[in-house]
Parts: C-alpha cells; sequence; structure tokens
C-alpha cells in the first residue's frame, strides 16, 4: 500500500522540457513511475520521448488533468517561477504535489503553503526536497531508484543524501515509501504528517526519522510520537557541531540562539522513547535490530 | 542576511517607517564631526549583528562632539558576543516618554508569518517573552492577505495600544509590513519603537534579516554585503558559488548534500575526540553534480586554509554515479597540480552508493599515495582525524 504515492499514481511533469525536468523525468520512468504528462507553457502539443515513450506536453496542468487524469505533479521549475508553477497545480486540484525546486524564496513559500491549505485539496511535499519514492511501484521526484527495493521500513528525511545512505544501509531489507520532505523553512509535508501515514499504513512496520538543525520540528515529531505512534521509530539528527546563527546548506537549517540545536532534539526524540543513532550507520544498525527482532 | 541597524534603517525610512536620522564612522574623529553636524546630545551605538549592545558598553550617551569622539574610541574595537566593533552609528539622542516592541517574523511550527506587539520594549524580547508572556501580544499574519488596515488595527489592539499612539502604531505596522514583503525579509523587529514626550512614534532600532533566496530579485541589496566583515575564505567559497561555512578545527570536510554534511561534521567531530579533540575545519557541500570543476574549486579553497591539516570527501553517489566522482577527484588533483598548487596535505575518501567499488578502483589507479581510500563513513572519520592529529 505505502503511503502517498503507489503504483496507481499518475505523474505529471512540471518544467519536463528543462533540462533537469528531462533529466529526471527519464530516471523516474525507470523506476517504476507512470509518468503521463509533462507541462510546460508555451509548449503545448510537442511530445517528450524518454524511455521509449512518448509523453505529451500540456501548456497547464488544468489542460494535463484534464486529457490524462494525472494525481501528482513533480515540478522542477525554477525559483522564480515556481510560486505561478505551484498555484497553477493546485488550481488544477491535483491531490499531490512535489516541489523539487531548491532557492525558492520563502515569501513565495508561505503563499503558496497558505493557497494549499485554503484549497483543501492538495497536499504540498518540499519545496527543496528530493521527493518520494516507493520502491517497485513508483518514484516522484530525484531519489535514485537503484538504491534499494521494496520492504516494510518508512523513512521521513529532511535530507536527500542521508535518506540515499539511510537507503542504501538497510537496502537488503527494503522500504515500504522514503519521503524526503525537504530542509527549506516552510516545507508542506512534516514529519508528523509522514509518521502519522506510516502509522496507518500496513505495509509498513517500522519507521526511520532523519532530522537537522532548525526550527521544531522535530521536538513536535516527539510529542507526537508519544502519543500517536506505536510503531517502532529509530531516529537520527545532523548538525551537533553547527555554529549559531550560520545557515548549513538548506535555507531551514540554522541554530538561532539556543532554539534549533541537535541536542535539543535528540533529548526531545529520546525521550518519548526513541532510539537516536550517533552516526547515520548506527542509526541504520539500531533499525536493523528492530527488523530482525520481530523476525 | 542580517543587516546592521543603520542599514535596517534606511529600509525603514525608504518605505516611510519614521526614524532617526544618522551616520555611520569607523573613526572617533569622523564621530567628533557627525556628532557636530547633528548637534547636542548624541548617541553612539555600535553596529554589530548581535543583540545585548547596551549590556556590553556598545550604545552610550554623549553630551557634545568631544565625548561622541570619546565614546566612540571606546566602542570601536570592543568584542560583543565575538563580534568585533568596525563601525558606530551616531544619532540624535531622543527624550523617550514610552518603549514599544513590534515585529514581523516566519512563524515555522505553523508554516505563516507571526506579528508581535507589545507595550513593554526596551528589553530583551525573550525575556519578556518568559516573564510576562500575557504583556506580549502575537497575531497571526495570514501570508495571502497579509497587514491591511484591519489587520495592522488587531496587531494594535491586542498589545493594548493607547488611542494616543494607537494610529501612528496602525500606519507603522502597515510600512513595516511593506518592508516586510517588499524587501523579500523574514524578520523586521524594531525594539524599541519609542514614543517622544511630544507624543511622536518612531524606530529607535532596527533589526532586518534578509532572505538568500530571494537575492534574484534585490539587486540593490547586493551592497548590504559588508565584505570586509565576512571570513575571507567564506568570500572566495560564494564567489564561486559554494555552500562553504568557516569553522575552527583542523579537518578539512568535502561531502555532497547538505545533510550528508552536517552528519560528516559531527562523525569527525565524535571521532575526533580520541585523537585530542580534532574538530571538522569547515562545512562544504558540493551538491548532487559534483563535476571535476566544482571538486577542484572546493579542494582549492580548503587547502588553502591553513588551519587544515587533512581532508575528508565524503560522497554518496545517488544521482551521480561513484566512478564520476572519482574521476572528478583526480581530474581536481590534476587541476591544481597544473596551477603549482599541488596537494600536500593527505585526503581521505569513502565512496559510497551507486558504482562505489569502480569509484574506489579509479583512485587506486590513479595512485596518488596522500589519498587514502577508506569503506565507511565512520572508519573514515576515525582515519582523518587521526592524521589532522599527526599533522599537529
Amino acid at each position: 500500500m505505502a503511503i502517498f504515492l503507489t503504483e496507481n499514481s499518475k505523474l505529471l511533469v512540471q518544467g519536463i522540457t528543462g533540462s533537469e525536468g528531462t533529466k529526471h523525468t527519464i530516471r523516474m520512468l525507470g523506476s517504476h513511475a507512470n509518468i503521463v504528462a509533462g507541462v510546460t507553457p508555451g509548449k503545448g502539443g510537442q511530445t517528450v520521448t524518454a524511455e521509449g515513450r512518448d509523453i505529451p506536453v500540456f501548456n497547464s496542468c488544468q489542460e494535463a488533468v484534464a486529457a490524462t487524469g494525472a494525481d501528482v505533479s513533480v515540478v522542477f521549475v525554477p525559483p522564480k517561477f515556481a510560486k505561478a508553477a505551484v498555484i497553477e497545480a493546485i488550481d488544477a486540484a491535483i491531490p499531490l504535489v512535489v516541489v523539487i525546486t531548491e532557492g525558492i524564496p520563502v515569501h513565495d513559500t508561505a503563499e503558496f503553503f497558505a493557497y494549499a491549505e485554503k484549497s483543501g485539496t492538495t497536499r504540498l511535499v518540499g519545496p527543496n526536497c528530493p521527493g518520494l519514492i516507493t520502491p517497485g511501484q513508483s518514484n516522484a521526484g530525484i531519489i535514485p531508484g537503484t538504491i534499494t527495493k521494496s520492504g516494510r521500513i518508512g523513512l521521513v528525511s529532511k535530507s536527500g543524501t542521508l535518506t540515499y545512505q539511510m537507503m542504501y544501509e538497510l537496502g537488503d531489507l527494503g522500504f515500504s515509501t522514503a519521503v524526503g520532505i525537504g530542509g527549506d523553512p516552510i516545507i508542506g509535508t512534516t514529519h508528523i504528517d509522514c509518521l502519522a501515514a506510516f502509522e496507518a499504513d500496513p505495509d509498513t512496520d517500522a519507521i526511520v526519522m532523519i532530522g537537522e538543525i532548525g526550527g521544531d520540528a522535530e521536538e513536535r515529531a516527539a510529542a507526537f510520537i508519544k502519543d500517536n505512534v506505536t510503531k517502532p521509530v529509530v531516529g537520527y539528527v545532523a548538525g551537533f557541531t553547527a555554529p549559531e546563527g550560520k545557515t548549513m546548506g538548506h535555507a531551514g537549517a540554522i541554530v538561532s540562539g539556543s532554539s534549533g540545536t541537535a541536542q535539543a532534539k535528540k533529548d526531545a526524540l529520546e525521550a518519548v522513547g526513541v532510539k537516536v543513532g550517533k552516526t547515520p550507520s548506527e542509526t541504520a544498525r539500531l533499525m536493523r535490530e528492530i527488523i530482525e527482532a520481530k523476525g | 542576511m542580517d543587516l546592521y541597524e543603520f542599514q535596517a534603517k534606511e529600509l525603514f525610512a525608504k518605505h516611510g517607517v519614521p526614524t532617526q536620522a544618522g551616520e555611520v564612522v569607523r573613526t572617533p574623529s569622523h564621530a567628533h564631526e557627525a556628532a557636530e553636524r547633528i548637534g547636542g546630545m548624541v548617541v553612539v551605538k555600535a553596529q554589530v549583528k548581535t543583540g545585548g549592545r547596551g549590556k556590553a558598553g556598545g550604545v552610550k550617551l554623549a553630551k557634545d562632539a568631544n565625548e561622541a569622539r570619546d565614546r566612540a574610541h571606546d566602542i570601536l574595537g570592543l568584542d560583543i558576543k565575538g563580534h568585533i566593533v568596525h563601525q558606530v552609528l551616531v544619532t540624535p539622542a531622543a527624550d523617550i516618554a514610552e518603549e514599544y516592541y513590534v515585529s514581523f517574523l516566519l512563524d515555522r511550527a505553523n508554516r505563516s508569518w507571526l506579528a508581535m506587539a507589545s507595550k513593554e520594549g526596551g528589553m530583551e524580547i525573550e525575556q519578556l517573552a518568559v516573564e510576562r508572556p500575557e504583556a506580549l501580544a502575537k497575531v497571526p499574519v495570514d501570508a495571502i492577505v497579509g497587514v491591511d488596515q484591519a489587520k495592522a488595527e488587531e496587531i494594535a489592539d491586542a498589545a493594548g495600544f493607547d488611542v494616543s499612539v494607537r494610529y501612528q502604531v496602525v500606519e507603522i505596522l502597515k510600512k513595516l509590513w511593506d518592508v516586510f514583503v517588499k524587501e523579500d525579509a523574514t524578520l523586521v523587529e524594531v525594539n524599541p519603537l519609542v514614543k517622544t514626550p511630544t507624543g511622536e512614534v518612531l524606530a529607535l532600532d532596527g533589526k532586518v534579516s534578509l532572505d538568500g533566496n530571494a537575492e534574484f530579485r534585490h539587486p540593490d541589496h547586493d551592497v548590504l554585503v559588508d565584505q570586509s566583515a565576512e571570513d575571507p575564505l567564506e568570500l572566495r567559497a560564494k564567489e564561486k558559488d559554494l555552500n562553504y561555512v568557516k569553522l575552527s578545527g583542523s579537518v578539512g570536510i568535502i561531502g555532497n548534500g547538505a545533510g550528508l554534511v552536517m552528519s560528516t561534521l559531527d562523525v569527525v567531530a565524535y571521532a575526533g575526540e580520541e585523537f585530542g579533540g580534532q574538530k571538522p575545519a569547515n562545512f562544504l557541500d558540493i551538491g548532487g553534480g559534483a563535476s571535476a570543476q566544482v571538486m577542484a574549486d572546493g579542494l582549492e579553497i580548503i587547502l588553502s586554509d591553513p588551519d587544515v591539516r587533512s581532508v575528508f570527501v565524503n560522497v554518496f553517489g545517488g544521482i551521480t554515479a561513484c566512478d564520476a566522482v572519482a574521476n572528478g577527484i583526480v581530474q581536481a588533483l590534476a587541476l591544481l597540480e597544473e596551477k603549482g598548487e599541488a596537494v600536500t596535505k593527505p585526503l581521505v575518501v569513502r565512496l559510497d552508493g551507486n558504482n562505489a567499488e569502480l569509484g574506489r578502483q579509479i583512485l587506486r589507479d590513479a595512485g596518488n599515495p596522500l589519498v587514502e581510500l577508506v569503506d565507511t563513513m565512520d572508519d573514515a572519520a576515525r582515519r582523518v582525524a587521526q592524521l589532522a592529529a599527526q599533522g599537529a
């Protein structure tokens, strides 16, 4: 079953004719994604040929949805045009919109996030994220499809490469769904949203949660786990050595004063019984022990 | 990017927020001249991007130009929480009847904007929030609607502003919102907003943070960057579009992906505990692509850091396969050699993921004696910390 993305998902790619859009369309097709449409304003009527498939390009999401029934959009549109693209996807009532684009001004994200909330029809993932993959079924974003297979671990992470690292270390066990929620200060889908979905997913037995410095999403996730999650959760937090007041790569990864530290997040998770690894490898080991104990 | 007080006030003035004129100077004698031009009592204020300036002795009253020179002499060069004062703002001393607080900021938990306002300004707002939370009004602001007349009135009334200043505060809130939105700020804070004995309300201080992601639509913000206050290595890295942060340790770090690099810093610091407390010297994320040129640019910056004694290249081949990354490293080392900047510090490389073994073979074949391959991130961190300790 997995969460948010299944073999039945019909994907459209916004910005399909751009270099990133085309490159990742090919990769997604190679990992079971059913891509039914592309959108690039002004290029409607063209066709993108990839992996032996001809994907029709439309001028707008509205047209693409009407013609193909697409229910997931993956956005590769550059930062300058991202807000308009996401709002167009929301207006077309696409249920899942995955914003890969890095570098979107936070005022734009605040606006399209509020717009999505008001619409009541659209879940946003990202921005500044690698997207999500349900191995063996579908892939919406840039997570390599070759790292692992289908399995029963759920993963939610702010970081792309740490997602890949964790999937690789636990590659023999496999994953139900891995969601990269992104490293921006405002993101559409949170740790909590994913924890709730994994808890409800009969195909997920245990959850890996990866966080990093900045904000208090991990602390709030810990409170949520205490009251709502019965499945075992293993955690990892990056950024113990990050200095105060410096942005570490991700726009949202910043310790401000005494808030947003890795230590506070680790403490909050451990206080509710989540085992937190000191390194990614140790985290993977902790998860392996849980899965193997279950038999 | 955080702005200095005087820069924040310039943006305030641009959007019609009442504030005080002033002059920014870098020497006591210029402070003297500025105070003469202003006339009467002045305040000399350290310009540093941190709070608590008053407590640290960075804000002083001066009754005339001679005193302004002396106070500037005292303040220039002060170390305030690790920030050295290189410039002071000389501004007319305002008579203060009341001090207030207003701000707009990002509320990450609610994924929207938040307005905060209080009739009790002047003190540190974190302290007020803890001691008398009821005195600090917090009003959510819808990102689509913004702060219109009704919202500005709601904020002013939530804080309980007196009728004698309510109209002025409401106007100021609307204009500060213009600063917030039109300048793409993530924080606009006025502490204190003051009422003078004649009943005029104005911004006596200002704090503004601008969103780096919005630079593309604010070419005018370039001049706000204070090159002299930035770390020289960070400046060079920025010119090459590298995501680099200078830290204080001895182990140079290069990796791909912000999360993995942050994690690498942590793992190196843990491993370093065994070797006399070796710590990471920097954060450097070369991104998913990791081309030879980017790798060369990154290595060049890190190797030119005199604090660096060993380097850890930690790459997970996800989108980019490890053989491409390995070729990038080999080419980068050759590029540096061509430029006469041959590598002399040991490099520990850990490749994992896509085509990892192929990548390792490429590096073994290249046979550079300074390049050492270690299979796992934890072992590589231990080895690179050990090398840094040996190089001390």
